[in-house]
């Protein structure tokens, strides 16, 4: 029987990709006082409900989505947690 | 010879192209929706510039499951001419059929403008109307076309001779100066290792007609059938 999960998913840029958002969200935040500020980088969190037999079977679909589609290998790396929707 | 233009929903130089191969080269032309898959009357498929589905999620993500893109694989894999313009750069390196992608530009911009260009070599089907070294001036018009690949791809790129074209300065040198959004190796243009698949930012398309401002782009599509004509 099929169990509903929630997904949170977290692409990021690879580490040795240039990220001139980031760079420039850092200038703003350092104008603005916060001087400790270091390392910005933006990346993008997705956000789904899937079908899948259990945990194991979410992990195996969400692995998928993510190298075919909702993340690029070439620039980005990604991550998700699930939790287990109660019905 | 026949060229087919593939029109996404979000495509908006797929018109400007057929003005030029059957406008201005009197080459049969065809459009090519993107949920077609019989493509094999076709012999230059182009995948022209725009939005395609939005740009969302990642400028040619979506595009690259659509319909007709199976067909493109296989066209490309039977040897015959693959022709990616601006977002269908990004297309083409989303879909794997180039290595690497592009990014969004160093100055975060979307940078509209005529830039100089090199053509790196002139031993291909697609620029052999040019000099070795040449120094044209295309349009660029992206707000996302900073290549970026990982050193490996870079080098092997460099080591095969696949970039064709490099931004560089009215006299030919390539510089940071004369890089528009911070591609490395001032890379505009690549090939497959095959040579049959071509990605390119700056628009050729859009400098082909003398009455909008330039005809340095017109050589690399009589470039291609020149050859074509010779081996047909």
């Amino acid at each position: 029987m099929a169990n509903q999960y929630h997904a949170c998913i977290y692409i990021t840029l690879r580490p040795s990709v240039l990220d001139p958002a980031g760079v420039a969200v850092e200038s703003g935040l350092k104008q603005m006082g916060y001087e400790g500020v270091a390392g910005v980088r933006i990346g993008k969190y997705i956000e789904l409900q899937l079908n899948a037999t259990d945990e194991a079977d979410a992990n195996k679909q969400l692995d998928e989505m993510c190298d075919r589609l909702l993340a690029n290998p070439v620039i980005e790396n990604y991550c998700f947690e699930i939790s287990q929707l109660v019905t | 010879m026949k060229f087919g233009i593939i029109v996404f929903p979000g495509s908006n130089c797929d018109r400007d192209m057929a003005t030029v191969t059957q406008g201005i080269l009197k080459t049969p032309t065809r459009m090519v929706w993107h949920q077609e898959t019989d493509i094999s009357d076709i012999d230059i498929i182009v995948i022209p510039g725009g939005f395609s589905y939005g740009d969302y999620l990642r400028c040619g993500a979506i595009a690259r499951f659509s319909p007709v893109m199976d067909s493109i694989i296989n066209h490309a894999q039977q040897g015959k001419y693959v022709l990616g313009i601006c977002n269908g750069f990004q297309v083409l390196t989303e879909v794997g059929l180039l290595p690497g992608a592009l990014i969004r530009n160093r100055d975060l911009h979307f940078i509209c403008d005529r830039v100089s260009v090199r053509v790196e070599r002139n031993d291909l089907p697609w620029t052999s109307g040019y000099t070795t070294q040449q120094v044209v001036r295309f349009p660029i018009a992206h707000g996302e076309g900073r290549y970026y690949a990982d050193q490996d791809t870079l080098k092997a790129l460099e080591d095969n001779q696949q970039v064709v074209f490099r931004y560089c300065s009215e006299t030919g040198e390539i510089n940071s100066e004369n890089n528009p959004n911070g591609s490395l190796d001032n890379i505009a243009g690549i090939i497959n290792q095959q040579g049959n698949v071509l990605g390119m930012m700056p628009h050729p398309e859009r400098a082909s007609d003398a009455s909008i401002g330039g005809t340095d782009g017109k050589a690399m599509f009589e470039s291609l059938l020149a050859v074509n004509l010779v081996s047909c």
